[in-house]
């Protein structure tokens, strides 16, 4: 949101009433809304809701209001001013997150790199059973299932949730940051491995 | 230093290192759940704590912890032994360094996650269950009052009776049977049942042997049969019944 923008009173226009509807839509609902969501409840054309949604993100911005309108998790929401959560933290915790373990952070990586993927894989990967980890970040919401691995009986995939990128603050998946190429580290790892079994063979 | 008494605090596991062993050994705790990283950083931390190298505490350690990491390694890759010694050193080396090079990465995506959530400390947002999803008006299409009414006549009309006379049994009198068989005792010592009451419906047949019971009670046959379901003998005994009512007559 633009904050040198000069603040726009939502007036009598019909795009301003538009505005007003998208505005309590979004304040009934528990979840993103996408603009076809937004469009189909309002009746309206979703050209013009993303209009309303202009004149919404200038007046719920940072600092200038305690509900801030965001995009996040492939949809639009509001969520509390950062100004604000000290406050909110007196008021609630945040219960998803709380005592996330450095194996759970993990395995939440591998799924949001690599999902759908199965526990068998992600055991692969970590070198540990993942059973215990996914059931309790599929208990807090943040991967759910999403099909099974191909041939009878194959195993659950996950992958991560909507609220996973609400939680992290992320527009969606592809906002997830580029990791270094694997080959290249192999290459690495490989020569450091080499150069121990030199030394043990000296 | 006592290495069983290595006090853990895992994912899978807290308590002594040698009840953990214990539960491997037992069965009841997956090896493939227990933590092999923290037990030694648990172990090297006590170790720093004494300041001194306590080699046979070390030795013993060493031969638990490798032995551990045989059975996880096993059990968590079962089917890929035979895969694995198929390969040559050099392409087993490049096989783990790239298992390795994946981890890595997973760890560093972790590190990205655990940084972004202490950014993103400060974002509250409601949360709960999605709403009901509005409820969809039904519509009825349009209707014929005289095809409607037609539909209720159906449904008024009385049903027919439903008949129950093939339940009915007709049971023949058990006189007609003791008649009968009394008749084929005067001319024979002995019959048997079966040769009497062949080709009758069952429910005569049943009748038949209530009579053959009858005669038995009051004493004027004896009945015989070898075994389950072999032909029943139907015996006169002679002499009693005459006599008896002989001596009632005299009396």
């Amino acid at each position: 949101m633009d904050r040198d923008r000069p603040f726009r009173l939502i007036t009598a226009g019909p795009v301003d009433r538009l505005a007003r509807t998208v505005e309590a839509l979004l304040v009934v609902a528990s979840q993103p809304l996408s603009v076809d969501e937004l469009a189909a409840a309002a009746d309206d054309d979703p050209a013009r809701v993303e209009t309303a949604l202009g004149l919404l993100g200038e007046r719920f911005a940072e600092e200038r209001s305690g509900i801030v309108l965001e995009h996040v998790a492939g949809g639009w929401a509001f969520r509390a001013s950062r100004e604000a959560a000290e406050a909110c933290g007196r008021l609630f915790e945040r219960p998803v997150e709380r005592g996330l373990t450095a194996a759970a952070l993990e395995t939440l990586a591998i799924v949001a790199y690599l999902g759908p993927v199965s526990r068998p894989e992600i055991a692969r990967i970590r070198g540990v059973a993942a059973d215990s980890v996914v059931a309790g970040l599929v208990e807090r919401g943040l991967i759910a299932e999403s099909g099974r691995e191909e041939g009878i009986g194959g195993a659950v995939r996950y992958r991560t949730t909507p609220l996973f990128e609400r939680v992290f603050g992320l527009e969606s998946l592809s906002q997830l940051p580029r990791l270094d190429d694997v080959g290249e580290e192999a290459v690495q790892i490989r020569e450091r491995l080499e150069a121990v079994a030199e030394r043990r063979g000296a | 230093m006592e290495v069983r008494e290595l006090e853990l605090d895992l994912d899978a596991f807290e308590g002594p290192f040698d009840l953990l062993l214990t539960l491997v050994l037992k069965e009841e705790l997956e090896p493939a759940e227990v933590d092999v990283a923290g037990i030694v950083v648990a172990f090297c931390e006590r170790l720093a704590e004494r300041g001194e190298l306590d080699l046979e505490a070390c030795g013993e350690f060493l031969v638990l912890v490798a032995a551990l990491l045989e059975l996880k390694a096993r059990l968590l890759f079962p089917d890929e032994e035979a895969e694995l010694s198929e390969l040559e050193p050099e392409e087993a080396a490049e096989e783990l360094a790239r298992r390795l090079a994946e981890y890595r990465r997973a760890k560093e995506a972790a590190a990205w996650l655990a940084e972004r959530l202490e950014g993103e400390s400060s974002r509250f947002f409601r949360l709960g269950p999605a709403p009901l999803a509005p409820k969809v008006e039904r519509r009825l299409a349009p209707q014929e009052p005289e095809g409607l009414a037609a539909a209720l006549r159906l449904l008024a009309a009385e049903p027919p009776a439903v008949s129950l006379s093939h339940l009915q049994l007709r049971f023949p009198p058990v006189s007609q049977f003791l008649e009968r068989f009394r008749t084929v005792l005067s001319r024979r010592r002995v019959f048997d049942l079966d040769a009497e009451i062949v080709g009758m419906p069952r429910i005569d047949q049943a009748v038949a042997f209530l009579a053959l019971l009858e005669l038995r009670r009051s004493g004027e046959v004896s009945l015989e049969q070898a075994g389950s379901f072999a032909p029943i003998r139907v015996r006169r005994l002679e002499e009693r019944r005459p006599e008896w009512t002989g001596i009632a007559r005299s009396a």
